[in-house]
């Protein structure tokens, strides 16, 4: 179809205090619609408590055949992670 | 009647019944017609939203229907009365089984029915009977996002392209003569007012006039005066249309009684 509805990624808060994550997408002809459709697709099973819609077309993607570069020069930095230090017994809550 | 809720089992209040049966009888044959659009719709997402309104509001009419088999006292549960029942026993007001038509007529039944139904379920939430105001405080806020939907396509239609224009005024067109049904008041209506269980139809008629022209104004669309009101519903005297929509949803517990899933 040549006249189909713009694309919208759906983002969902599944409760108070956690980030908004990506749930899927929707067509809709416009912003509120997109919310209702968002609605009406991905909490229909008390799924969420936030909706957030956004034109698929605005979110900008890294290119996969860019993955080598982008993303395996971390692989040989384990130092990174945070499991090189000792962590002192009486310190709690980590 | 005052003190329905807990007398309802040992003192059978007729009026309280007939109007258990048009709360849910309204909701019941609106959520059949809905159905009818499953795997139809002109996208998925609607699809969804149209099936999502249809599920809140079989629910709506079991609680009302079970309610009522309650006060009935004869053993009748809300299965028994929405399938067990012919068209002169369904009290449903005649807006609600008017065909789907297109998508634009479907969404003018939707709003005027929505609409009306929200201000009619804003007075029920302070309802005498508390298990009348228990039910309506659950279905409002369903009610509320239907009346809310509905009203976004009526403005997207009536102010889209010259042919969802058409189409949005020729389904409110066909759904206009079944408006003022919603707002007459009979001797059920007057008793169910006068014991303070539910508001005084006539009473909803300016808010609504007021939701109607706030929606096309904003749709760009021409209110033009009501014609002449098509009644009976409430009594039992339906359209056509009815019989149809009850052969369909009744066949299955009426060919294998008793079945289940």
């Amino acid at each position: 179809m040549s006249n189909e509805w713009p694309l919208w990624e759906v983002f969902i808060r599944t409760k108070g205090g956690l980030s908004h994550r990506h749930a899927g997408s929707v067509r809709a002809p416009d912003a509120e619609l997109a919310l209702r459709h968002a609605r009406d697709t991905y909490t229909r099973r008390l799924e969420g408590v936030s909706l957030w819609v956004v034109p698929s077309a605005q979110i900008v993607a890294s290119d996969p055949h860019q993955a080598g570069p982008l993303f395996e020069p971390a692989e040989s930095k384990i130092y990174r992670h945070p499991t090189f230090y000792h962590v002192p017994d009486n310190v709690k809550h980590i | 009647m005052t003190t329905a809720s807990s007398s309802a089992a040992s003192r059978p209040d007729p009026a309280l019944f007939d109007y258990l049966l048009r709360l849910g009888d309204d909701s019941l044959i609106l959520a059949q017609r809905l159905s009818e659009w499953c795997g139809h719709a002109p996208m998925i997402e609607v699809d969804l939203s149209m099936s999502n309104v249809a599920l809140d509001l079989v629910g709506q009419a079991m609680l009302f229907l079970d309610y009522a088999g309650q006060v009935e006292g004869k053993g009748r549960d809300g299965d028994k009365l929405a399938f067990h029942r012919d068209a002169l026993r369904f009290r449903n007001c005649l807006l609600v089984e008017q065909p789907n038509g297109d998508f634009g007529q479907t969404m003018a039944r939707q709003y005027l029915f929505s609409t009306w139904q929200r201000l009619l379920f804003q007075g029920l939430v302070k309802s005498t009977d508390a298990q009348i105001a228990g039910i309506a405080a659950k279905a409002l806020k369903e009610i509320e996002y239907h009346a809310d939907w509905s009203a976004e396509w009526v403005v997207r239609l009536g102010d889209g392209t010259p042919e969802s224009r058409e189409r949005m005024i020729n389904g409110f067109a066909w759904m206009w003569r079944f408006v003022d049904e919603l707002f007459q008041v009979d001797e059920i209506d007057a008793a169910v007012a006068k014991a303070g269980i539910g508001p005084a139809r006539d009473s909803l008629r300016s808010d609504f006039d007021a939701a109607l022209k706030s929606t096309f104004e904003a749709a760009t669309l021409p209110l033009t005066p009501l014609p002449a009101a098509v009644l009976g519903g409430r009594k039992g005297h339906h359209s056509e249309h009815l019989g149809h929509i009850l052969a369909e949803m009744q066949h299955l517990p009426r060919s294998y009684p008793g079945a289940v899933w």
